[in-house]
C-alpha cells in the first residue's frame, strides 16, 4: 500500500516534468533511493508495473532504482558509521545521540525519452503508439 | 525490452518523490491562511483513541471554535458517524486503499467539508505510523497520539513520525498502572527525534489533560487567524 503512493507520486512528478519538456513518451526513470527509506523495491516494481501502464505518458517505461547507502553520525564521538549494521548506537562510543546523514532519500534522478517522440506542439486526439506490456524488470 | 537502436534523451530531474506533494501543500497552508482556517493532522496507530479524543476536543471548545472534521479511513464511515454526532460537521473521506493522506487528497477533502464557517479544521489521518508522516497534507500543524498500552519506546521505533509532530498526546493515561509506560522515558526518546514537540498527557476517557489540550488549540488558532 505505501510503495503505490509513493508510485503515484513518482508518476505525478515525471508526468509534470513530461509537460514542461514537451515529451510525450517516457521509457525509463531512475530513482535514487536511500537504504533506510522504508520503501521495499520489490513491491515498488510490482507498483510501478501496475501504475505505470495506467499512464499515457510512461506505458511501458522502466523503473530503475539506484541505492543511496545509510550512514549515521554519532553526535557524542563524531564517527560516521553503516546506519544498516549498526542502527541508532554508534559503534564506536555506545552512544544512542545519533543522527542518519544519508539514506531516507527518495529522489527522482532522470528520466529516458526517446528522441524521436520528443516532437513539438502535442496534437490532440486519438492514435495512440501501444507500448510494451509490463515484464520489464 | 528496450530498442538499443533508437536514440535516448536523457532529461534530469533531481527532485525528490515528494517535490509536487510538498508544493501543493504549501499552496493549500497559503489559502487556509487568507481565508482564516487552522487546519491539524492527527495521526496516530489504529486504536489509539484519536476519535475519542475528537469527541472530547469537540466538547471542550463548544461554542469557542467552529469546528470542521474529517476522518479519513481506507474503508467504512463509523467515525464520520461518531463525531457527526457530537454536532461538529463531519465528513468521511475513503483513500481507496492508500495508507495515508496526501495534500491533493486533502484539499478535495476541505472542498467536500465546506470551510467558510470553520475556525478549525481536523483531519483524522489512517491510523498508522509510518506513510501519514512522509505526506505532508497541508496542514499548518502535526498531532500525533501514542497511547500507553504501545509502549514508550515508540519514538524510537517510528523516528519520522515523531520528528514531524509538533505535538505528542499521550494518551489512556488511566490504565498506566497496568503497563511498563515510563513517560519519562518516552520524553527522553522524543527529545532526541525532536526537542521542539510538546508532550500532553490525556485520558480521553476519562476527560482527563483534555483542557490542556484544547488550550494548545485554541493558542494555535489564535495565532493563525490574528
Amino acid at each position: 500500500m505505501h510503495e503505490l503512493g509513493i508510485v503515484f507520486h513518482i508518476i505525478r512528478g515525471v508526468e509534470e516534468v513530461g509537460r514542461k519538456n514537451r515529451v510525450k513518451r517516457v521509457s525509463a526513470v531512475t530513482l535514487q533511493l536511500g537504504e533506510v527509506s522504508g520503501v521495499v523495491e520489490h513491491y515498488l516494481q510490482d507498483c510501478w508495473c501496475w501504475a505505470a501502464d495506467r499512464s499515457q505518458l510512461l506505458k511501458g517505461a522502466q523503473l530503475r532504482v539506484e541505492t543511496i547507502p545509510a550512514q549515521t553520525l554519532c553526535e557524542s564521538c563524531g564517527e560516521i558509521y553503516p546506519t544498516v549494521a549498526h542502527g541508532k548506537t554508534c559503534p564506536a562510543c555506545g552512544s544512542a545521540y545519533t543522527h542518519l546523514l544519508q539514506g531516507s532519500e527518495m529522489l527522482i534522478k532522470e528520466i529516458e525519452v526517446p528522441e524521436e517522440t520528443d516532437i513539438p506542439p502535442e496534437p490532440k486526439g486519438p492514435g495512440e503508439t501501444p507500448g510494451p506490456v509490463c515484464g520489464r524488470a | 525490452m528496450a530498442d538499443t537502436t533508437s536514440k535516448v534523451k536523457v532529461i534530469e530531474i533531481k527532485q525528490s518523490v515528494f517535490a509536487s506533494n510538498d508544493e501543493q501543500a504549501r499552496n493549500l497552508r497559503g489559502e487556509l491562511k487568507e481565508k482564516g482556517v487552522f487546519l491539524l493532522n492527527l495521526m496516530s496507530s489504529p486504536g489509539a483513541g484519536k476519535t475519542t479524543t475528537l469527541k472530547q476536543t469537540v466538547k471542550a471548545l463548544e461554542g469557542q471554535l467552529r469546528i470542521g472534521v474529517m476522518e479519513a479511513d481506507i474503508d467504512s464511515d463509523v467515525d464520520a458517524k461518531a463525531m457527526a454526532a457530537t454536532g461538529v460537521k463531519a465528513i468521511q473521506l475513503h483513500t481507496g486503499g492508500m495508507c495515508h493522506l496526501d495534500a491533493d487528497m486533502t484539499r478535495q477533502g476541505l472542498e467536500a467539508l465546506g470551510t467558510e464557517d470553520v475556525d478549525l479544521a481536523i483531519l483524522e489521518n489512517v491510523g498508522n505510523l509510518v506513510c501519514p508522516a512522509e505526506f505532508d497534507t497541508g496542514a499548518v500543524k502535526n498531532a500525533m497520539i501514542l497511547s500507553v498500552p504501545e509502549g514508550h519506546d515508540k519514538p524510537l521505533k517510528y523516528p519520522l513520525m515523531f520528528s514531524v509532530c509538533d505535538v505528542v498526546l499521550i494518551n489512556k493515561t488511566d490504565v498506566m498502572p497496568y503497563f511498563d509506560f515510563d513517560l519519562e522515558k518516552c520524553k527522553e526518546y522524543l527529545r532526541m527525534r525532536n526537542p521542539n514537540a510538546e508532550v500532553i498527557p490525556i485520558c480521553a476517557k476519562t476527560g482527563e489533560g483534555i483542557e490542556a489540550w484544547a488550550d494548545w488549540l485554541r493558542t494555535q488558532v489564535n495565532d493563525w487567524k490574528s
